[in-house]
């Protein structure tokens, strides 16, 4: 593939530079240099090919699901573009190494020109639309860096941003351009792309596209009202203004122009839309060039206005307009790329581009202003000079336009204007900086710059000059290929300088002259310039309009989120009402279902009457943290009833000890929590929160009661079936615990241990003053471990403990298990604590609980292992019947070693929470446990 | 049965396990345990991509009981996809925290590898109770990881997380009990195959538990307006711990596919019933994504608000419940999970010896030598914009394009591109003004070049999606086809035999 090779070289030469920057200044040149000749050597190896009317494909599947490929293409307006890429780069390498001052490391500069260099190659030569976007945004990209190249400065940063900003806004539209394109085609390979032309324009998407396409080439070539971050760019190193924004990357979006050209041109949108765009575009950038003081920024205006040039001349869709853009964008790369280099001679030896302080340079630098002076003259439309010929071509063009009807005699005499003004600014480049009288302040005395940094402007103005004056012979080939491939064919054009008295020469010399004469007359023209001409500027409204874009971000964020928990919750309840509500409210909601309500008892109605009082008392009493406690524990106390009372033991149970346990840790928590909180709410958010709440619960309640009236069938069923004879259990509740759902539980000790794991990280150093009083202000009691406490609770341990292991182990077929068992010796466990305290405790109690935890972890998953051996799944159970003395019969399921690893759990996460609450207050404590991690 | 899909629970769990017994022991030993218990973790989960991708569904039955009866482990492409990206993503966190953050709080490891059951298992699992069995795992452990290293702001935002995830959790349990009421099952499969016929006296009542389900899915995704904890939380967390859960939210996404993709099974009544509410809330996801990443000054925050950004991508791309979204999804959610992971490490480091952090300020000095990680967060932030040649592209594209043909399209491409510009914009700032403003510290230096390894390896992974994205891109289509196949995930889990013959497989 050696089309690909032609981008590859520079993409991946781009590391060469770097490399080899330690051996000396010269080296990156030399390996850029390389990198380049080896590029341009297969293209002009190819050449011959091409020329014989030749197109070279390549091809190869990159993702096509997505329809993106590797396919490559050498038409004729590849090579045109590919030989100027290549054989200016060169040049601008070689210039740049004398530019860029002595003391930089060119590795990185060379390496990015490179990239970019290979991203140029790659939007030329691509023959897939979505390659092609890689490439058009990976030249963005690059352009951004070197742009900001110094970054140091403000307008270097201001400027790479905006460039990014606009170029890749651009290259988003570009994309969604691409997608429809391809859309309407069914592929995205241009070969196919630019056949299906009438496909695309009778096809609805057809503007969308258009329209899409067009915004990404106008940013690209700085398109009116795109063009403001061209010349922002300017403060980019020389080099790349020289290279980048003028000669090639800019010519991006006028290549797409023309490599579209089969599909799109020819309508009435495309002329409007293109023609009108770059006839304005020509006009305004040839007129704001005038009044440029900078040199740079005079040449990045005439830039903007020779880009509208081009763009008008491919929106006439006509096959002359296209032959004469395809030759200026040659043209004019050639004679802007030579001036941006005279002008960084210029910079690089007087120390600045203010135009109002170069003056009378000619005496200083006689060579340097010859060469400057041939391609601004080219630039102007001298004859004998490359730019003549193409804006000859251009007028003869205008002359011929017949879009307007009646005002089609608009467009040539806007072209003459453009070229008035192309005339005047180009005389300003000559005239204010090599004569008009001596220099002003300048930071240095100019002289000639060296031999080698004149050579590469040399050789452009030759250029301008040969194809100036020989186009037939050295130019034509190339544009006849060149044109072949945007029209299929080559039309009769002729390339002479002179075609006799015509209304286009005639047109040239009232420029000339005009131009002339205008600059005359400059002084009252920059005055009045000054005073009529609307002060906006693009770069500033964009500015203003990002800044505005900030603040309004700011402002929303600041709206939404006021880090408020409160308003948090209320946006999740009203969310979840919302979403669960539309269902019952819009749906066909039945309310009740087949089962009859079960009638209700005396005391079922007094267990949820003290529940629905004890609740609604909680959230009165809620700021009282001790108060609500109590009353919050009683309505666990009527749950647990409720329980009880519907026939589940297992159940009321470990509610109870959980109960139980919450509470004294709740306690422990209340302890180090600092006063009331007297927070103040306003009352519409009061207003809210009740509301929510009050729908929350309601809501709740009928879809509970809706649940609870259906009878449908489950897979409960099948345990209560099968828990005794394949589970080995009698308590269903048990059996589901530990075997049909065993993972569940196995998950679930894992949250405790997780819980316990975290509430010791996030107590890890934290150390809590112990206020002398209550609230209230009341001391606390000074016997902190009461004997009578102490000596009733420790006869209770072994009693705990004894009564845990019992409903452990009979937890199979009645209620209890390994869960409630940890809780109940946890229980016995935390009396010890409370009545005698920590390091009492600590120091008859050697066990380390985050070992008990994760051993319990170990044996429930080591359990649901053993049945691997068996050749059965994780957690299979076995059932074993020993008869053991006083115990009786026992019926052992291996989920009994499981049912341990869960009692060891949750006995070990309870001790350490309460572990950790209780050393809070403990100075110097802080690196024994848990260990610092150091 | 094939007991590698075991594997990824019990390698964390066993891990888990064992740090919390050697708690005590030398910092050394500890890490030795958590490095090689993520290292087989890795080399498991690729065995099982493998696996999964010979395209056959495995189904494991824990106890032995048939389903629904028991609780089946269920892998198929997409549990192995995320499976696998977890691993990955944890590695090298892991790899990060081991130069010395998980100095900053005890029990990081333990905590770490619980977090990755959590992770694991809700990937796995093809049973709804057991979804949120492993939903509070990771929760609880995220609540430990996000505190870790403790401080003011860090305490705030987790309470807050706590608080909206503890409501969240107690949602799920309703919204369980609604459809356990309704069909009489838990496991996913079944749950699919009872609702495609279900009463329609009850498809109200289903519909309202499903959409309460989607409520808790969206709150873990961080769905506008479920979002507020993201930003904080994410923000203010460690940077290994912010990077691991960039793979967090990612669970609410899965969770949406998966649960949802088999709640519409067969055109039940539950058919669709997500989409709706997806479509609006991304695209809205996005914007105030978006949008508060311009505003964010603190350059944690704004990589906290592009996950929220790159959620609503992935929700927009769900949302159009179709096998080219889906794979676009897909393709996109490997990649915002890796480069989202990525940066956060960035952002740490870049903090690294700046006067006030990770300030986005003009005026900071950057300590010396800062390039690398310049050239670093360059890459990245270009992977995040979605920008070519890197992922972010690519998963814009696939994405696009599947959405191109439905009514959305103009809103979810003008939403989709403008975001992605505003964003740039939004990082070449914080870029500029991090990396070119403001002087060089001569007394600080950048972090050493090998800091930088973790983040240099998870952003290794944007070029590697686009060189590699054919074969990528296809297995993204692929798991889009299998995923989106419910009947044949319902036959695959219902149609597993018990090891044992004597195991009833129905209700006699």
């Amino acid at each position: 593939m050696p089309i690909a090779a032609i981008i590859l070289l520079p993409l991946l030469g781009a590391a060469l530079p770097p490399l080899v920057a330690r051996h000396g200044r010269p080296a990156p040149a030399w390996a850029a240099a390389l990198v380049t000749s080896a590029a341009l050597a297969i293209t002009l190896w190819l050449t011959p090919q091409v020329l014989a009317g030749g197109e070279i494909h390549s091809h190869r599947d990159w993702i096509p699901l997505l329809g993106l490929s590797l396919s490559f293409r050498l038409d004729g307006l590849a090579l045109l573009f590919v030989l100027l890429i290549t054989g200016i780069g060169l040049l601008v390498f070689l210039y740049a190494f004398y530019y860029l001052p002595a003391k930089d490391g060119l590795g990185r500069f060379y390496a990015l020109l490179l990239l970019f260099q290979g991203a140029m190659l790659g939007i030329v030569l691509s023959d897939n639309l979505l390659l092609l976007l890689i490439f058009w945004e990976l030249t963005s990209l690059s352009s951004f860096l070197l742009i900001a190249y110094n970054p140091q400065t403000r307008v270097a940063r201001q400027g790479a941003r905006m460039a990014l900003a606009i170029t890749a806004g651009g290259g988003l539209a570009l994309l969604a351009g691409f997608l429809l394109l391809g859309a309407i085609v069914g592929s995205f390979e241009l070969s196919v792309v630019l056949a299906s032309g009438d496909l695309v324009r009778e096809h609805p998407l057809h503007l969308p596209a258009l329209l899409l396409i067009l915004a990404g080439a106008f940013t690209k070539s700085a398109q009116f009202p795109f063009h403001f971050w061209l010349p922002n760019a300017m403060s980019a190193p020389t080099p790349v203004s020289a290279y980048l924004h003028s000669a090639t990357m800019v010519k991006a979006g006028v290549f797409l122009l023309a490599r579209l050209f089969p599909v799109f041109s020819g309508t009435e949108t495309w002329f409007y839309l293109v023609g009108g765009v770059g006839m304005f575009t020509l006009l305004f950038g040839a007129y704001i060039a005038i009044f440029k003081h900078d040199l740079k920024g005079l040449l990045a205006y005439s830039t903007i206005s020779h880009l509208g040039l081009i763009t008008f001349l491919f929106g006439l869709g006509t096959p002359l307009g296209a032959v004469a853009a395809l030759f200026h964008v040659g043209n004019h790369a050639v004679f802007k790329a030579s001036l941006f280099m005279a002008a960084g001679i210029i910079d690089h030896e007087t120390g600045t581009r203010d135009m109002r302080q170069i003056n009378g340079l000619w005496r200083f630098m006689p060579y340097t202003a010859t060469l400057a002076m041939v391609a601004a003259a080219a630039m102007a439309g001298v004859p004998l000079l490359n730019g003549f010929l193409s804006k000859e071509m251009f007028f003869a063009e205008t002359v011929h336009t017949d879009w307007l009807g009646p005002l089609n005699w608009l467009i040539p005499t806007a072209a003459t204007l453009a070229g008035i003004f192309a005339v005047a600014y180009s005389m300003r480049f000559i005239h204010d900086v090599f004569f008009n009288g001596a220099p002003i302040d300048l930071p240095r005395t100019p002289h000639e710059p060296p031999f080698w940094m004149k050579i590469p402007v040399a050789v452009l103005v030759a250029a301008c000059l040969l194809i100036g004056i020989v186009p037939a012979q050295t130019v034509r080939p190339i544009l006849d290929v060149g044109v072949d491939s945007l029209l299929g064919f080559s039309p009769d054009f002729s390339l002479a300088i002179w075609h006799g008295l015509s209304l286009p020469f005639l047109m040239s010399l009232i420029a000339l002259l005009g131009g002339l004469a205008l600059y005359s007359q400059r002084q009252r023209l920059f005055a009045a310039h000054d005073r009529y001409f609307p002060r906006t500027s693009g770069a500033a409204a964009f500015q203003y309009t990002v800044l505005r874009v900030r603040q309004l971000a700011n402002d929303l964020i600041a709206r939404i989120d006021n880090e408020s928990l409160r308003r948090y919750v209320a946006w999740l309840i009203g969310t979840t009402i919302v979403l669960a509500a539309t269902p019952l409210l819009l749906g066909d909601f039945h309310l009740a279902g087949e089962r009859a309500p079960t009638p209700l008892d005396g005391i079922a109605a007094t267990i949820l009457l003290v529940l629905a009082v004890a609740t609604l008392a909680t959230v009165r009493v809620r700021r009282q943290r001790l108060r609500a406690l109590i009353v919050i524990s009683l309505v666990g106390l009527m749950v647990t009833l409720t329980f009880i009372h519907f026939s589940a033991p297992d159940l009321a149970l470990t509610q109870l000890s959980v109960e139980l346990i919450t509470t004294v840790l709740m306690l422990l928590a209340l302890f180090f929590l600092p006063g009331d909180p007297a927070l103040s709410v306003s009352r519409w958010r009061h207003r809210r929160d009740l509301t929510l709440a009050a729908v929350a619960g309601l809501g709740t309640a009928i879809v509970a009661f809706a649940l609870m009236t259906r009878t449908t069938p489950s897979i409960s069923d099948y345990f209560l079936a099968f828990s005794k004879p394949f589970g080995g259990g009698q308590n269903v509740v048990n059996v589901i615990l530990v075997d049909f759902r065993g993972l569940d539980t196995l998950g679930e000790i894992t949250v405790l241990a997780i819980a316990a794991t975290a509430i010791v990280a996030l107590l890890w150093r934290l150390r809590l003053p112990i206020r002398a009083g209550d609230p209230t202000g009341r001391p606390w009691a000074d016997d902190r471990h009461p004997l009578i406490m102490a000596a009733m609770s420790r006869p209770l341990l072994p009693l705990a403990l004894t009564v845990a292991v019992f409903i452990l182990l009979r937890g199979h077929n009645s209620p209890g298990g390994g869960f409630i068992a940890g809780l109940v010796a946890a229980v016995g466990l935390i009396l010890q604590l409370l009545a005698s305290g920590l390091a009492w405790t600590e120091a008859r109690l050697r066990v380390s609980y985050f070992a008990l935890v994760g051993v319990g972890l170990l044996l429930a998953a080591a359990t649901g292992l053993g049945s691997l051996a068996f050749d059965r799944p994780f957690l299979t159970s076995a059932t074993l019947h020993p008869h053991v003395s006083i115990l009786g019969d026992l019926e052992l399921a291996s989920a009994l070693a499981f049912d341990i690893g869960v009692f060891l759990v949750v006995l070990g996460t309870v001790m350490l929470i309460l572990e950790g609450l209780g050393r809070l207050n403990r100075p110097g404590a802080a690196n024994m446990s848990p260990r610092g991690e150091d | 049965m094939n007991h590698l899909l075991l594997a990824p629970l019990l390698i964390p769990l066993a891990a888990g396990a064992l740090l919390l017994i050697a708690e005590r022991t030398s910092l050394r030993l500890r890490r030795s345990v958590s490095l090689i218990a993520l290292a087989i973790l890795l080399d498991v989960s690729l065995q099982l991509v493998a696996l999964a991708g010979q395209g056959e569904i495995q189904v494991y039955l824990v106890g032995d009981w048939p389903a629904p009866f028991g609780i089946v482990l269920v892998l198929d492409r997409l549990a192995a996809l995320l499976v696998a990206l977890t691993s990955v993503l944890a590695l090298a966190t892991m790899a990060y925290a081991l130069q010395g953050g998980d100095r900053d709080g005890p029990l990081f490891h333990a905590l770490f590898q619980f977090q990755l059951l959590g992770l694991n298992g809700a990937f796995l699992t093809g049973d709804l109770f057991n979804l949120f069995v492993f939903f509070e795992i990771l929760l609880i452990a995220s609540y430990g990881l996000l505190l870790h290293g403790g401080g003011r702001q860090r305490t705030r935002a987790g309470l807050h997380y706590v608080v909206l995830n503890l409501i969240g959790s107690s949602l799920f349990l309703i919204a369980i009990g609604i459809l356990y009421a309704v069909t009489g099952t838990l496991n996913m499969a079944d749950l699919g195959r009872v609702l495609a016929t279900l009463d329609p006296a009850d498809a109200a009542l289903a519909e309202a538990g499903a959409l309460l389900l989607l409520g808790v899915f969206a709150l873990k995704a961080a769905v506008l307006p479920l979002h507020f904890w993201l930003p904080h939380a994410y923000g203010h967390a460690a940077a290994p711990v912010a990077a691991l859960f960039a793979i967090m939210t990612k669970v609410g996404v899965y969770a949406i596919v998966r649960v949802f993709g088999l709640f519409g099974h067969g055109d039940g009544p539950l058919a669709g019933v997500a989409g709706p509410w997806l479509a609006g809330a991304a695209l809205a996801t996005m914007a105030a994504g978006t949008v508060g990443a311009m505003a964010s000054r603190d350059l944690r925050q704004k990589v906290a608000y592009l996950v929220m950004v790159s959620v609503g991508t992935l929700l927009i791309a769900v949302g159009l419940d179709s096998t080219a979204g889906l794979t676009g999804a897909l393709f996109y959610l490997v990649h915002t999970t890796l480069v989202t992971g990525a940066l956060f490490l960035l952002a740490d480091l870049i903090a690294h010896g700046r006067p006030r952090a990770a300030l986005i300020s003009s005026d900071d000095e950057r300590p010396a030598g800062s390039g690398p990680l310049a050239v670093l967060f360059f890459i990245a932030a270009i992977a995040v914009v979605g920008m070519p040649p890197l992922s972010g592209l690519i998963g814009k594209l696939l994405i696009l394009d599947a959405a191109r043909t439905t009514p959305w399209a103009p809103w979810i491409w003008t939403t989709v591109l403008l975001s992605g510009l505003l964003i740039l914009v939004s990082m070449t700032r914080a870029g500029s003004d991090l990396f070119w403003r403001g002087g060089v510290s001569e007394s600080c230096k950048a972090p050493a070049p090998r800091r930088l390894v973790p983040a240099l390896l998870l952003l290794a992974a944007s070029p590697a999606l686009v060189i590699f994205g054919g074969p990528m891109s296809e297995f993204a289509r692929a798991t889009a086809v299998q995923t989106r196949d419910t009947a044949g995930y319902i036959e695959a889990v219902l149609g597993e035999a018990p090891a044992s013959a004597r195991i009833p497989r129905e209700v006699p």
